[in-house]
C-alpha cells in the first residue's frame, strides 16, 4: 500500500528570501504528481522539503498518516532520483546500488536479490562492475533509478531526472518511468520544467510559479481549462496565442474585438455557452486565448458550431513534419496557426484561417484569471 | 578523464616563428642550467676526497669517486659533541613528520568537509579565522607555543613538535580541502543522506575516496613544510630530539678541525632526499589519480 503525501501551509525561507510561499497539496496514495514550472520557481526546494533535505520554515508535511517535519531523510520511506544523477563516482554500479542497503544493514542475500531483480529490470545487469565515469548518460540515469528502486519505498521523488538526456533517450525513459509506475503502483512526485513530460506522465499536474501553486488538476483540465494566463501560457507547445482585446457585440451576440494595427478590429464571436457565463460588461479588457491547433486552414476540418473565418497575410512558414506552423500578425501580437503540411501557403500570401471558437479561452487582462471558466479552478 | 590531444593544432610556419622558438629554448636552457649548477656542484663535491677538494676547483668533476663522505655524514659526522652522523636525527625527523603530516591532513579533511558539506551557522566565520592562521608568521607563535608546550609537559620532545606542526598546519590543510570539497556536488551528499548514511559514513565511504588528488597535494605540501622546518625544530627541541634540519646546521657549523666540505654537501643532500622522494612517489600517484577519473562522476 503506497502512502499519500499532504502538505499544509508550507513555507520555506532562505535567510530573507521566501522561496515557497504557502503551499497546500494533497497527493493521493499511488498517484503520479508532476510539479511543473519555470526554472527557479521553487520546485526542487519543495521536493527537498518532502525528502527532508531542507527544513521547513513553517507548515506541516505528512507522509501517510505520519507528520514528518522533524524526521530525517533516511527514516521517511522515500527514495530520490536527482537531475545530476548524483552517483558515487568512486563506487562501482553494484556498490552504488547497494550502498543504501549496506548502511541499513539489509542482509546480504536480500541485497543480492534486490540488486539482481532491479538491475535486470533496468537492463543494467551487464554494467555492475563499471564505474559511473565509464557509463553513458542514459546508463547513469538507469543506475540512479536502480539505486532508488532497490529501496522499495512507498514514495519516489524525482528531480528533473531526464533533463540531461538527449531528446530520443528522454522519450524512451519517459515511457519506462510510466511503465514502472504502473507496475509498482507507488506514489511519485516528479519535478520537471518540461510541460510535455508533465502532460505525458502525470495523473495530476501542479503548475508552480514563484513559490505558489497556480493550479493542481488532471492534465487535460490543465490544458483545456487553465485557471490563469500563466498556466495557459506555460502548458502547450507552441504556446497558446494570447490576443489582447475588448468585450464587444456582434449584433446581439457577444464577441471579442481584437484591434488590428490600424486596420479595423476583428470581432471574434464568443460561443453562447461561454458568453452566458460572462458577467463583465462590453468594453472590458480581456485576453483571448487560442491554441495553435484551434486555428487551421479554412474549410479543411469538418464543419462544426462556432467557427469563425478571417484572412491574414502569412509571415513565416515553419514545417515540423506532421504539421506546419504559420506565423502571422494579428493586432499587436504574432500568432501561430497549426495547419496540415498540404494546406501551407507561401509566405507573404493572404490566407484564410478558420478558428474553432469552442476551444477559445478568455482571461481578464488586469488579473490574468480565466473568465467564465467551467470549473472553479484551484 | 582522457588526456586531451592538442598536438594536432595547426601552428603558423615561417622563419620568424622558428627563430622565436629557438630563442625560447635557449632561454629555457639557461634557466635549467642556473638551477642545476648548484646541485651538480653539491653532488660532485660530496663524491670527492678532501685532498681533491683542496687541489681542484669548485666546478671540476671528481677524479676518483668515493662515497666516504656520504658514509661519514650518515654515520659518523659530529653533531655538536655527539659523533653518530645524521642517522639518529633522520629518525627524529621521520618520527615527527609522518605523524604530523597524517594528523594535520586528516583533521584538515574533516574540517573542510564539515565547513562545506555540513554547513552550520558561523561556518564562514570559523573558516575566515582559520584562514587567518595561515598568515600568522612563525615567529609570532614561538613564545605562546613554548609556554603551552611547557604546561603540557611536552617541551623539548618530538611529540611536542608534532603538536606544533599539526596545529600550525591545520590552517593550510583546511584551506586545501575546503576548496576541493566546494567543487564536490551537493547532490552526491544528498543522495547519501537519503541512502541513510551519516556524517562519518559519508566522509569515509564517499567523500574521502573522491579526494585522492586533494590528499596527495596536501601531503606533499605538509611533508615539505614540516620536514624542511628549522625554526620550530630549533626552538622546541633539544639536543637528542633535534630534527635533521637542526642537526645539519650543527654539522656544518661544528667549529673543531678542518672544514669537511664533502661531508657537509653529502649531509645536506641526505637531509633533503625524503622530500624529493615524497614528491616523486606521491606526484606519480597524483597524476595517476587524475587520469583514472577519480574526481569526475
Ligand atoms: N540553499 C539556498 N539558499 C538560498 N537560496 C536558495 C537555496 N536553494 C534555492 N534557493 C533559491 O530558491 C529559488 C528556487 O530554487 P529551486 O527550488 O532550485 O528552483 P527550481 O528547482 O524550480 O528551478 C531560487 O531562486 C534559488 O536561488
Ligand atoms: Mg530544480
Amino acid at each position: 500500500m503506497a502512502s499519500g503525501i499532504t502538505l499544509s501551509g508550507v513555507f520555506k525561507r532562505f535567510g530573507a528570501t521566501e522561496v515557497i510561499k504557502g503551499i497546500d497539496l494533497a497527493i493521493e496514495p499511488g498517484e503520479f504528481v508532476v510539479l511543473v514550472g519555470p526554472s527557479g520557481c521553487g520546485k526542487s526546494t519543495l521536493l527537498n522539503l518532502v525528502a527532508g533535505l531542507e527544513t521547513l520554515t513553517s507548515g506541516d508535511i505528512r507522509i501517510g498518516a505520519q507528520v514528518v517535519n522533524d524526521v530525517p531523510p533516511r527514516d521517511r520511506d522515500i527514495a530520490m532520483v536527482f537531475q545530476s544523477y548524483a552517483l558515487y563516482p568512486t563506487k562501482s554500479v553494484r556498490q552504488n546500488i547497494t550502498f543504501g542497503m549496506q548502511t541499513r544493514h539489509v542482509p546480504r542475500d536480500r541485497q543480492e536479490a534486490a540488486l539482481d531483480e532491479f538491475s535486470r529490470l533496468l537492463q543494467i545487469d551487464g554494467l555492475l562492475d563499471r564505474k559511473p565515469g565509464q557509463l553513458s548518460g542514459g546508463q547513469r540515469q538507469r543506475v540512479a533509478m536502480g539505486r532508488a528502486l532497490v529501496r522499495q519505498p512507498e514514495v519516489f521523488l524525482f528531480d528533473e531526472p531526464l533533463s540531461n538526456l538527449d531528446a530520443k533517450l528522454r522519450i524512451e525513459m519517459r515511457t519506462e518511468i510510466k511503465k514502472l509506475h504502473q507496475r509498482l503502483g507507488k506514489t511519485v512526485v516528479y519535478v520537471t520544467h518540461d510541460q510535455i513530460e508533465a502532460m505525458t506522465l502525470a495523473s495530476r499536474i501542479a503548475v508552480m510559479d514563484n513559490g505558489h501553486i497556480r493550479q493542481f488538476a488532471q492534465p487535460h483540465e490543465i490544458y483545456e481549462d487553465p485557471v490563469d494566463l500563466f498556466v495557459a501560457g506555460f502548458m502547450g507547445s507552441p504556446p497558446m496565442n494570447m490576443l489582447p482585446g475588448k468585450l464587444a457585440r456582434d449584433g446581439t451576440a457577444r464577441a471579442v474585438a481584437v484591434e488590428g494595427n490600424g486596420a479595423p478590429p476583428i470581432l471574434f464571436p464568443l460561443p453562447g455557452r461561454l458568453a452566458a457565463r460572462l458577467d463583465e460588461p462590453d468594453g472590458h479588457e480581456v485576453v483571448l486565448g487560442l491554441r495553435p491547433e484551434a486555428i487551421f486552414a479554412a474549410g479543411t476540418e469538418l464543419p462544426g458550431p462556432d467557427r469563425f473565418v478571417f484572412e491574414r497575410t502569412v509571415g513565416v512558414v515553419e514545417p515540423t513534419g506532421p504539421d506546419t506552423m504559420l506565423v502571422f500578425a494579428i493586432g499587436p501580437v504574432e500568432a501561430i496557426a497549426r495547419v496540415r503540411p498540404g494546406d501551407a501557403p507561401d509566405p507573404g500570401t493572404a490566407f484564410s484561417f478558420e478558428v474553432d471558437m469552442t476551444k477559445a479561452k478568455l482571461f481578464d487582462a488586469a488579473s490574468g484569471l480565466a473568465l467564465g471558466a467551467r470549473t472553479g479552478g484551484r | 578523464m582522457r588526456a586531451r590531444r592538442i598536438s594536432g593544432i595547426v601552428r603558423p610556419r615561417g622563419w620568424t616563428t622558428t627563430a622565436l622558438r629557438g630563442l625560447l629554448f635557449a632561454v629555457l636552457g639557461l634557466f635549467c642550467l642556473y638551477y642545476l649548477v648548484p646541485l651538480i656542484v653539491m653532488v660532485s663535491t660530496s663524491l670527492k676526497s678532501l685532498d681533491e677538494i683542496r687541489e681542484g676547483t669548485l666546478l671540476s668533476l671528481p677524479q676518483s669517486v668515493t662515497v666516504d663522505a656520504w658514509v661519514k655524514a650518515w654515520d659518523a659526522a659530529c653533531v655538536g659533541v655527539r659523533c653518530d652522523g645524521l642517522k639518529p636525527f633522520m629518525w627524529n625527523s621521520i618520527a615527527m613528520a609522518v605523524p604530523a603530516v597524517l594528523l594535520s591532513t586528516a583533521l584538515g579533511a574533516v574540517n573542510g568537509y564539515a565547513l562545506t558539506k555540513w554547513r552550520f551557522p558561523g561556518a564562514d566565520w570559523i573558516f575566515a579565522l582559520m584562514l587567518f592562521g595561515a598568515f600568522i608568521p612563525f615567529q609570532v607563535i614561538l613564545l605562546p607555543m613554548a609556554r603551552t608546550l611547557g604546561l603540557l609537559g611536552l617541551a623539548g620532545t618530538v611529540p611536542g613538535l608534532i603538536l606544533v606542526h599539526t596545529v600550525y598546519g591545520l590552517a593550510f590543510t583546511t584551506l586545501f580541502f575546503r576548496n576541493f570539497f566546494i567543487g564536490v556536488s551537493d547532490g552526491i551528499l544528498q543522495a547519501a543522506r537519503i541512502d541513510g548514511a551519516g556524517f562519518f559514513r559519508i566522509f569515509a565511504g564517499i567523500v574521502l575516496p573522491m579526494s585522492v588528488p586533494a590528499i596527495v597535494v596536501t601531503v606533499i605540501w605538509q611533508f615539505t613544510q614540516i620536514w624542511n622546518d628549522f625554526l620550530f625544530g630549533v626552538a622546541f627541541t633539544v639536543g637528542d630530539s633535534n630534527p635533521v634540519t637542526v642537526a645539519l646546521n650543527n654539522v656544518v657549523n661544528t667549529s673543531t678541525g678542518v672544514k669537511e666540505y664533502n661531508v657537509d654537501m653529502a649531509a645536506a643532500i641526505l637531509a633533503g632526499l625524503p622530500t624529493m622522494l615524497v614528491y616523486v612517489v606521491a606526484g606519480a600517484w597524483f597524476v595517476r589519480g587524475l587520469s583514472a577519473g577519480a574526481v569526475k562522476g
